[in-house]
Protein backbone atom coordinates (compact mmCIF):
# COMPACT_ATOMS: atom_id res chain seq x y z
CA UNK A 1 0.00 0.00 0.00
CA UNK A 2 2.76 2.41 0.72
CA UNK A 3 4.42 2.11 -2.66
CA UNK A 4 0.78 2.94 -3.87
CA UNK A 5 0.74 6.01 -1.86
CA UNK A 6 3.42 6.95 -3.47
CA UNK A 7 3.27 6.81 -6.58
CA UNK A 8 -0.44 8.92 -5.60
CA UNK A 9 1.88 11.81 -3.67
CA UNK A 10 -0.40 14.55 -4.92
CA UNK A 11 -3.63 12.77 -3.34
CA UNK A 12 -2.11 11.14 -0.44
CA UNK A 13 -0.96 14.82 0.66
CA UNK A 14 -4.03 16.27 -0.02
CA UNK A 15 -6.16 13.59 2.16
CA UNK A 16 -3.42 14.02 5.34
CA UNK A 17 -3.95 18.05 4.45
CA UNK A 18 -7.42 17.17 5.13
CA UNK A 19 -7.60 14.70 7.69
CA UNK A 20 -5.41 17.70 9.35
CA UNK A 21 -7.93 20.61 9.09
CA UNK A 22 -10.48 17.66 10.05
CA UNK A 23 -8.79 17.27 13.32
CA UNK A 24 -8.51 21.15 14.34
CA UNK A 25 -11.98 21.32 13.51
CA UNK A 26 -12.74 18.84 16.35
CA UNK A 27 -10.20 19.98 18.72
CA UNK A 28 -9.26 23.41 19.22
CA UNK A 29 -11.94 25.35 21.30
CA UNK A 30 -10.86 28.59 19.51
CA UNK A 31 -13.51 30.17 16.38
CA UNK A 32 -10.58 31.38 14.16
CA UNK A 33 -8.79 28.16 14.93
CA UNK A 34 -11.98 26.41 13.71
CA UNK A 35 -12.51 28.60 10.84
CA UNK A 36 -8.48 28.08 9.70
CA UNK A 37 -8.99 24.14 9.82
CA UNK A 38 -12.38 24.60 7.62
CA UNK A 39 -9.82 26.22 5.29
CA UNK A 40 -7.17 23.91 5.44
CA UNK A 41 -10.03 21.38 4.19
CA UNK A 42 -10.70 23.12 1.81
CA UNK A 43 -7.16 23.81 0.44
CA UNK A 44 -6.98 19.93 0.67
CA UNK A 45 -9.71 19.41 -1.36
CA UNK A 46 -8.67 21.94 -4.80
CA UNK A 47 -5.51 20.26 -4.41
CA UNK A 48 -6.93 16.76 -4.63
CA UNK A 49 -9.14 18.18 -7.43
CA UNK A 50 -6.19 19.58 -9.25
CA UNK A 51 -4.35 16.76 -9.17
CA UNK A 52 -6.88 14.52 -10.51
CA UNK A 53 -6.90 16.98 -13.39
CA UNK A 54 -3.27 16.54 -14.02
CA UNK A 55 -2.07 14.36 -17.22
CA UNK A 56 1.87 13.85 -17.68
CA UNK A 57 3.28 15.75 -20.00
CA UNK A 58 0.51 17.66 -21.26
CA UNK A 59 -0.28 21.38 -21.20
CA UNK A 60 -2.47 23.65 -19.72
CA UNK A 61 -5.63 24.04 -21.82
CA UNK A 62 -5.06 26.88 -23.49
CA UNK A 63 -5.18 26.50 -27.38
CA UNK A 64 -2.18 27.57 -29.12
CA UNK A 65 -1.57 27.32 -33.26
CA UNK A 66 -4.92 25.64 -33.61
CA UNK A 67 -3.72 22.50 -32.01
CA UNK A 68 -7.04 20.97 -30.63
CA UNK A 69 -6.48 17.70 -30.02
CA UNK A 70 -7.38 15.74 -26.81
CA UNK A 71 -4.00 14.28 -26.22
CA UNK A 72 -2.32 17.90 -26.26
CA UNK A 73 -3.89 19.46 -22.84
CA UNK A 74 -4.77 18.03 -19.30
CA UNK A 75 -8.08 17.96 -18.48
CA UNK A 76 -9.68 21.47 -18.03
CA UNK A 77 -13.04 20.30 -15.85
CA UNK A 78 -11.49 20.23 -12.55
CA UNK A 79 -9.84 23.94 -12.57
CA UNK A 80 -13.10 24.84 -13.83
CA UNK A 81 -14.66 23.17 -10.11
CA UNK A 82 -11.64 24.58 -8.35
CA UNK A 83 -12.84 27.66 -9.38
CA UNK A 84 -16.23 27.20 -7.85
CA UNK A 85 -14.72 25.87 -4.64
CA UNK A 86 -12.43 28.91 -4.20
CA UNK A 87 -15.17 31.24 -4.71
CA UNK A 88 -17.62 29.24 -2.29
CA UNK A 89 -14.78 29.10 0.51
CA UNK A 90 -14.15 32.61 0.56
CA UNK A 91 -17.75 33.72 0.80
CA UNK A 92 -18.51 31.72 4.08
CA UNK A 93 -15.22 32.48 5.33
CA UNK A 94 -16.32 36.40 5.48
CA UNK A 95 -19.35 35.38 6.88
CA UNK A 96 -17.64 33.08 9.58
CA UNK A 97 -15.58 35.43 10.53
CA UNK A 98 -18.28 38.04 10.48
CA UNK A 99 -20.54 36.05 13.09
CA UNK A 100 -17.16 35.36 15.01
CA UNK A 101 -16.68 39.67 15.30
CA UNK A 102 -20.44 39.35 16.79
CA UNK A 103 -19.40 36.43 19.06
CA UNK A 104 -16.55 38.47 20.40
CA UNK A 105 -18.55 41.84 20.85
CA UNK A 106 -20.81 40.18 22.90
CA UNK A 107 -19.28 37.53 24.95
CA UNK A 108 -15.49 38.92 24.85
CA UNK A 109 -13.73 35.39 24.37
CA UNK A 110 -13.47 33.08 21.02
CA UNK A 111 -13.66 30.24 23.19
CA UNK A 112 -16.86 28.39 21.88
CA UNK A 113 -17.17 26.09 25.30
CA UNK A 114 -17.75 29.23 27.56
CA UNK A 115 -19.42 30.95 25.13
CA UNK A 116 -21.85 28.37 25.45
CA UNK A 117 -21.69 28.27 29.17
CA UNK A 118 -22.25 32.68 29.25
CA UNK A 119 -25.32 31.65 26.62
CA UNK A 120 -26.90 29.24 29.10
CA UNK A 121 -26.47 31.79 32.04
CA UNK A 122 -28.36 34.00 29.90
CA UNK A 123 -31.13 32.01 29.16
CA UNK A 124 -31.40 30.30 32.78
CA UNK B 1 -43.84 41.39 42.14
CA UNK B 2 -44.02 38.27 42.43
CA UNK B 3 -42.55 38.12 38.61
CA UNK B 4 -39.49 39.32 39.81
CA UNK B 5 -38.19 36.15 41.71
CA UNK B 6 -35.63 34.08 39.47
CA UNK B 7 -36.61 30.62 38.03
CA UNK B 8 -33.18 29.91 39.49
CA UNK B 9 -35.00 29.12 42.82
CA UNK B 10 -37.74 27.37 41.58
CA UNK B 11 -35.36 24.69 40.17
CA UNK B 12 -35.38 21.11 42.21
CA UNK B 13 -31.61 21.47 41.99
CA UNK B 14 -31.57 24.77 43.79
CA UNK B 15 -34.41 23.62 46.72
CA UNK B 16 -32.19 20.91 47.50
CA UNK B 17 -28.95 22.80 47.65
CA UNK B 18 -31.22 25.55 50.00
CA UNK B 19 -32.90 22.49 51.76
CA UNK B 20 -28.85 20.93 52.65
CA UNK B 21 -27.61 24.18 53.60
CA UNK B 22 -30.71 25.75 55.52
CA UNK B 23 -31.92 23.13 57.20
CA UNK B 24 -35.79 23.48 57.31
CA UNK B 25 -35.67 27.55 56.46
CA UNK B 26 -36.66 27.02 53.12
CA UNK B 27 -39.86 25.73 53.83
CA UNK B 28 -40.24 28.85 55.56
CA UNK B 29 -39.22 30.87 52.96
CA UNK B 30 -41.75 29.02 50.96
CA UNK B 31 -44.58 29.94 53.65
CA UNK B 32 -43.20 33.11 53.90
CA UNK B 33 -43.93 33.56 49.88
CA UNK B 34 -47.19 31.96 49.39
CA UNK B 35 -48.63 34.34 52.16
CA UNK B 36 -47.30 37.22 50.65
CA UNK B 37 -48.69 36.36 47.05
CA UNK B 38 -52.11 36.05 49.06
CA UNK B 39 -51.70 39.42 50.31
CA UNK B 40 -51.52 40.62 47.15
CA UNK B 41 -54.48 39.43 45.98
CA UNK B 42 -56.38 41.50 49.05
CA UNK B 43 -57.18 44.45 47.41
CA UNK B 44 -57.27 46.68 51.24
CA UNK B 45 -53.59 46.69 51.19
CA UNK B 46 -51.90 50.04 53.20
CA UNK B 47 -49.43 51.88 51.44
CA UNK B 48 -46.89 51.00 53.94
CA UNK B 49 -47.21 47.49 53.71
CA UNK B 50 -46.63 47.55 49.84
CA UNK B 51 -43.50 49.66 50.70
CA UNK B 52 -42.28 46.30 53.01
CA UNK B 53 -43.35 44.16 50.49
CA UNK B 54 -41.60 45.91 47.79
CA UNK B 55 -38.34 46.00 50.21
CA UNK B 56 -38.14 42.47 50.98
CA UNK B 57 -38.94 41.81 47.45
CA UNK B 58 -36.22 43.28 46.18
CA UNK B 59 -34.01 41.58 48.77
CA UNK B 60 -35.27 38.48 47.76
CA UNK B 61 -34.38 39.11 43.73
CA UNK B 62 -31.08 40.57 44.92
CA UNK B 63 -30.49 37.12 46.96
CA UNK B 64 -31.44 34.90 44.25
CA UNK B 65 -28.69 36.68 41.60
CA UNK B 66 -26.38 36.28 43.65
CA UNK B 67 -26.99 32.70 44.55
CA UNK B 68 -27.51 32.60 40.59
CA UNK B 69 -23.66 34.31 40.38
CA UNK B 70 -22.22 31.84 43.33
CA UNK B 71 -23.85 28.63 40.95
CA UNK B 72 -22.38 29.98 37.81
CA UNK B 73 -19.42 30.89 38.97
CA UNK B 74 -18.52 27.54 41.19
CA UNK B 75 -19.63 25.34 37.56
CA UNK B 76 -17.54 27.54 35.57
CA UNK B 77 -14.61 26.85 37.96
CA UNK B 78 -15.63 23.44 38.03
CA UNK B 79 -15.68 23.04 33.80
CA UNK B 80 -12.23 24.93 33.49
CA UNK B 81 -10.43 22.78 36.23
CA UNK B 82 -11.54 18.97 36.68
CA UNK B 83 -14.51 18.91 34.55
CA UNK B 84 -13.15 20.20 31.68
CA UNK B 85 -9.98 18.45 31.77
CA UNK B 86 -12.12 14.40 32.19
CA UNK B 87 -14.56 15.27 29.33
CA UNK B 88 -11.87 16.79 27.31
CA UNK B 89 -9.56 13.87 27.65
CA UNK B 90 -12.07 11.43 26.26
CA UNK B 91 -13.20 13.81 23.60
CA UNK B 92 -9.94 14.38 22.34
CA UNK B 93 -9.57 10.75 22.15
CA UNK B 94 -12.57 10.11 20.97
CA UNK B 95 -11.91 12.98 18.35
CA UNK B 96 -8.23 11.56 17.73
CA UNK B 97 -9.73 8.38 16.56
CA UNK B 98 -12.25 9.30 14.59
CA UNK B 99 -9.98 11.37 12.75
CA UNK B 100 -6.71 8.63 12.28
CA UNK B 101 -9.68 6.53 11.16
CA UNK B 102 -11.26 8.70 8.55
CA UNK B 103 -7.22 9.41 7.10
CA UNK B 104 -7.28 5.65 6.96
CA UNK B 105 -9.87 5.08 4.98
CA UNK B 106 -8.92 7.79 2.55
CA UNK B 107 -6.18 6.64 2.20
CA UNK B 108 -6.85 3.24 1.62
CA UNK B 109 -9.14 4.75 -1.32
CA UNK B 110 -6.13 6.75 -2.44
CA UNK B 111 -4.31 3.59 -2.99
CA UNK B 112 -6.85 2.57 -5.55
CA UNK B 113 -7.41 5.25 -7.11
CA UNK B 114 -5.94 5.55 -10.90
CA UNK B 115 -2.11 6.94 -10.75
CA UNK B 116 -1.48 10.35 -10.84
CA UNK B 117 -1.06 12.05 -14.67
CA UNK B 118 -2.48 8.78 -16.16
CA UNK B 119 -4.04 10.25 -19.67
CA UNK B 120 -6.67 6.96 -19.29
CA UNK B 121 -8.13 7.62 -16.17
CA UNK B 122 -11.81 8.28 -15.77
CA UNK B 123 -11.79 11.73 -15.24
CA UNK B 124 -10.77 12.29 -18.93
CA UNK B 125 -13.77 11.45 -20.50
CA UNK B 126 -16.31 12.53 -23.72
CA UNK B 127 -16.94 15.32 -21.88
CA UNK B 128 -13.39 16.84 -21.66
CA UNK B 129 -12.68 15.29 -25.18
CA UNK B 130 -15.80 17.78 -26.75
CA UNK B 131 -14.63 20.86 -24.45
CA UNK B 132 -11.00 20.50 -25.65
CA UNK B 133 -11.86 19.37 -29.23
CA UNK B 134 -15.22 21.55 -30.17
CA UNK B 135 -13.95 24.80 -27.39
CA UNK B 136 -12.55 27.00 -29.82
CA UNK B 137 -14.76 26.68 -32.29
CA UNK B 138 -17.84 26.90 -30.38
CA UNK B 139 -17.27 29.41 -27.60
CA UNK B 140 -14.54 31.52 -29.43
CA UNK B 141 -12.40 31.65 -26.37
CA UNK B 142 -8.92 30.29 -26.75
CA UNK B 143 -8.94 30.00 -23.11
CA UNK B 144 -11.01 26.72 -22.82
CA UNK B 145 -11.45 26.91 -18.97
CA UNK B 146 -12.60 30.43 -19.49
CA UNK B 147 -14.78 29.00 -22.74
CA UNK B 148 -16.22 26.28 -20.28
CA UNK B 149 -16.87 28.69 -17.05
CA UNK B 150 -18.40 31.51 -18.80
CA UNK B 151 -20.58 29.64 -21.86
CA UNK B 152 -21.12 25.76 -21.63
CA UNK B 153 -21.07 26.40 -17.61
CA UNK B 154 -22.11 29.84 -17.52
CA UNK B 155 -25.30 29.31 -15.08
CA UNK B 156 -22.67 28.22 -12.79
CA UNK B 157 -21.03 31.17 -12.41
CA UNK B 158 -23.66 33.22 -12.33
CA UNK B 159 -24.84 31.22 -9.35
CA UNK B 160 -21.25 31.49 -8.26
CA UNK B 161 -21.42 35.49 -8.29
CA UNK B 162 -24.91 35.45 -6.21
CA UNK B 163 -23.05 33.75 -3.86
CA UNK B 164 -20.09 36.26 -3.38
CA UNK B 165 -23.18 39.02 -3.08
CA UNK B 166 -25.39 37.30 -1.08
CA UNK B 167 -21.90 36.84 1.14
CA UNK B 168 -21.20 40.55 1.29
CA UNK B 169 -24.66 41.43 2.38
CA UNK B 170 -24.85 39.19 4.70
CA UNK B 171 -21.65 40.53 6.02
CA UNK B 172 -23.02 44.07 5.83
CA UNK B 173 -25.52 42.93 7.88
CA UNK B 174 -23.82 41.76 10.35
CA UNK B 175 -21.13 44.24 11.00
CA UNK B 176 -22.39 47.26 9.56
CA UNK B 177 -22.30 49.89 12.25
CA UNK B 178 -25.08 52.71 11.53
CA UNK B 179 -25.49 56.00 11.70
CA UNK B 180 -28.83 57.41 13.88
CA UNK B 181 -31.00 58.82 11.57
CA UNK B 182 -30.26 62.54 12.23
CA UNK B 183 -26.82 61.70 10.97
CA UNK B 184 -25.24 61.70 14.64
CA UNK B 185 -22.89 58.97 15.07
CA UNK B 186 -23.90 56.16 17.79
CA UNK B 187 -21.10 55.09 20.29
CA UNK B 188 -20.02 52.37 19.05
CA UNK B 189 -18.75 54.33 15.55
CA UNK B 190 -17.01 56.72 17.62
CA UNK B 191 -15.22 53.55 19.52
CA UNK B 192 -14.58 51.54 15.93
CA UNK B 193 -13.59 54.82 14.48
CA UNK B 194 -10.89 56.07 17.36
CA UNK B 195 -9.51 52.30 17.59
CA UNK B 196 -9.03 52.78 14.01
CA UNK B 197 -7.29 55.72 14.00
CA UNK B 198 -5.03 54.27 16.76
CA UNK B 199 -4.47 50.86 15.04
CA UNK B 200 -3.80 51.91 11.94
CA UNK B 201 -1.11 54.04 9.88
CA UNK B 202 -2.09 57.45 9.64
CA UNK B 203 -0.13 59.57 6.80
CA UNK B 204 2.19 57.54 6.39
CA UNK B 205 4.80 59.03 4.20
CA UNK B 206 6.39 56.16 3.09
CA UNK B 207 3.27 53.91 2.14
CA UNK B 208 1.72 56.82 0.43
CA UNK B 209 4.67 57.62 -1.83
CA UNK B 210 4.85 53.74 -2.81
CA UNK B 211 1.16 53.53 -3.17
CA UNK B 212 0.86 56.18 -5.39
CA UNK B 213 3.35 54.31 -7.92
CA UNK B 214 2.06 51.05 -7.05
CA UNK B 215 -1.66 51.50 -7.46
CA UNK B 216 -1.91 52.41 -10.98
CA UNK B 217 0.14 49.30 -11.75
CA UNK B 218 -1.98 46.99 -9.69
CA UNK B 219 -4.83 48.33 -10.92
CA UNK B 220 -4.32 48.01 -14.89
CA UNK B 221 -2.55 44.29 -13.96
CA UNK B 222 -6.04 43.37 -12.87
CA UNK B 223 -7.91 45.20 -15.56
CA UNK B 224 -5.43 43.23 -17.95
CA UNK B 225 -6.24 39.92 -16.75
CA UNK B 226 -9.52 40.50 -16.75
CA UNK B 227 -9.62 41.53 -20.62
CA UNK B 228 -7.16 38.89 -21.41
CA UNK B 229 -9.51 36.29 -19.70
CA UNK B 230 -10.24 34.30 -22.61
CA UNK B 231 -7.25 34.39 -24.03
CA UNK B 232 -4.99 33.49 -20.84
CA UNK B 233 -4.76 32.18 -17.37
CA UNK B 234 -6.99 34.56 -15.94
CA UNK B 235 -10.93 36.01 -15.92
CA UNK B 236 -13.03 37.87 -13.58
CA UNK B 237 -12.48 36.04 -10.33
CA UNK B 238 -8.60 36.69 -10.39
CA UNK B 239 -8.41 40.08 -11.96
CA UNK B 240 -11.35 41.43 -9.57
CA UNK B 241 -9.27 40.17 -6.60
CA UNK B 242 -6.43 41.68 -7.60
CA UNK B 243 -8.20 45.34 -8.32
CA UNK B 244 -9.59 44.68 -4.69
CA UNK B 245 -6.15 44.19 -3.53
CA UNK B 246 -5.09 47.20 -5.41
CA UNK B 247 -8.41 49.44 -3.49
CA UNK B 248 -7.42 47.74 0.15
CA UNK B 249 -3.79 49.35 -0.54
CA UNK B 250 -5.20 52.95 -1.43
CA UNK B 251 -7.42 52.54 1.77
CA UNK B 252 -4.94 51.65 3.96
CA UNK B 253 -2.55 54.17 2.64
CA UNK B 254 -4.88 57.40 2.45
CA UNK B 255 -7.77 56.59 4.83
CA UNK B 256 -11.64 56.02 4.63
CA UNK B 257 -11.97 59.97 3.77
CA UNK B 258 -10.03 59.73 0.48
CA UNK B 259 -11.76 56.59 -0.38
CA UNK B 260 -15.00 57.43 0.36
CA UNK B 261 -14.68 59.72 -2.43
CA UNK B 262 -14.75 56.86 -4.87
CA UNK B 263 -16.62 53.81 -3.28
CA UNK B 264 -19.76 54.41 -0.98
CA UNK B 265 -22.40 52.23 -0.50
CA UNK B 266 -24.06 53.21 -3.27
CA UNK B 267 -21.17 52.36 -5.87
CA UNK B 268 -21.73 49.12 -4.48
CA UNK B 269 -25.13 48.80 -4.51
CA UNK B 270 -25.27 49.87 -8.31
CA UNK B 271 -22.24 48.86 -9.33
CA UNK B 272 -23.55 44.97 -8.08
CA UNK B 273 -26.75 45.12 -9.41
CA UNK B 274 -25.69 46.09 -12.97
CA UNK B 275 -23.44 43.81 -12.92
CA UNK B 276 -25.17 40.97 -12.15
CA UNK B 277 -28.28 42.11 -13.62
CA UNK B 278 -26.06 42.66 -17.03
CA UNK B 279 -24.87 38.79 -16.58
CA UNK B 280 -28.81 37.64 -15.75
CA UNK B 281 -30.18 38.97 -19.00
CA UNK B 282 -26.72 38.47 -20.87
CA UNK B 283 -26.72 34.23 -20.64
CA UNK B 284 -30.71 34.88 -20.49
CA UNK B 285 -30.48 36.27 -23.96
CA UNK B 286 -28.00 33.47 -24.78
CA UNK B 287 -29.77 30.58 -23.58
CA UNK B 288 -33.05 31.84 -25.04
CA UNK B 289 -31.19 31.49 -28.33
CA UNK B 290 -30.39 27.94 -28.26
CA UNK B 291 -27.21 28.05 -25.79
CA UNK B 292 -26.15 25.02 -27.27
CA UNK B 293 -25.73 24.21 -31.09
CA UNK B 294 -27.72 27.30 -32.24
CA UNK B 295 -26.29 30.41 -33.18
CA UNK B 296 -26.61 32.70 -30.41
CA UNK B 297 -26.15 35.95 -33.04
CA UNK B 298 -23.31 37.16 -30.95
CA UNK B 299 -20.11 37.58 -33.40
CA UNK B 300 -17.16 35.04 -31.75
CA UNK B 301 -14.51 36.74 -33.44
CA UNK B 302 -10.90 35.21 -34.57
CA UNK B 303 -9.80 33.06 -31.74
CA UNK B 304 -6.81 34.63 -30.46
CA UNK B 305 -8.02 38.05 -31.03
CA UNK B 306 -9.10 40.29 -28.06
CA UNK B 307 -12.29 40.67 -29.28
CA UNK B 308 -13.31 37.29 -29.60
CA UNK B 309 -15.46 34.89 -27.31
CA UNK B 310 -18.69 36.61 -27.97
CA UNK B 311 -19.95 37.16 -24.79
CA UNK B 312 -17.24 35.91 -22.59
CA UNK B 313 -15.32 39.10 -21.96
CA UNK B 314 -18.25 41.11 -21.10
CA UNK B 315 -19.19 38.48 -18.65
CA UNK B 316 -15.64 38.89 -17.48
CA UNK B 317 -15.94 42.33 -17.14
CA UNK B 318 -19.37 41.87 -14.65
CA UNK B 319 -17.86 39.16 -12.56
CA UNK B 320 -14.58 41.15 -12.08
CA UNK B 321 -16.49 44.25 -10.94
CA UNK B 322 -18.79 41.83 -8.36
CA UNK B 323 -15.60 40.24 -6.97
CA UNK B 324 -13.86 43.60 -6.48
CA UNK B 325 -16.24 45.32 -5.06
CA UNK B 326 -17.21 42.39 -2.83
CA UNK B 327 -13.33 42.16 -1.08
CA UNK B 328 -13.54 45.86 -0.52
CA UNK B 329 -16.71 46.30 1.05
CA UNK B 330 -15.19 42.86 3.28
CA UNK B 331 -12.34 44.28 4.57
CA UNK B 332 -14.10 48.01 5.39
CA UNK B 333 -16.55 46.07 7.24
CA UNK B 334 -13.90 44.12 9.03
CA UNK B 335 -11.87 47.08 10.05
CA UNK B 336 -13.94 49.61 10.71
CA UNK B 337 -17.67 48.60 10.42
CA UNK B 338 -18.24 50.77 7.54
CA UNK B 339 -17.26 52.66 4.61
Amino acid sequence: MLQLLYENLEQTVAVILFGIGFTILLLQRNLIRKIIGLNIMDTAIYLFLASMGYISGRKAPIVVDGVTEVSAYINPIPAGLVLTGIVVSVSFTGILLALTVRLYRRYNTLDIDVIALLAKGEDA
Amino acid sequence: MSKRRSDWQTRPQARIRKWFQQGFTALDDEIINQISQQTIQQPEVSQMMEAQREAMDTRRYERSLALERLERHELQAWVRTRGRKAIGRVYVALALAMAVLMIFFLLETVAHMPRFGDPNAPVTNEVTERYITRGVEETGAVNIVAGMILDYRAFDTLGESTVLFIAASAVLILLRIDRRKDGTPVQELIAAESDDRHYEPRADRILQGSVMVLTPIILLFGIYIILNGHLSPGGGFSGGAIISAGLILYLDAFGFDKAGRFFTYKTFAWVSFFSLSFYALAKAYSFYMGANGLPSGIPLGTPGAILSGGLIMPLNIAVGMVVSCTMYIFYALFRKGGL
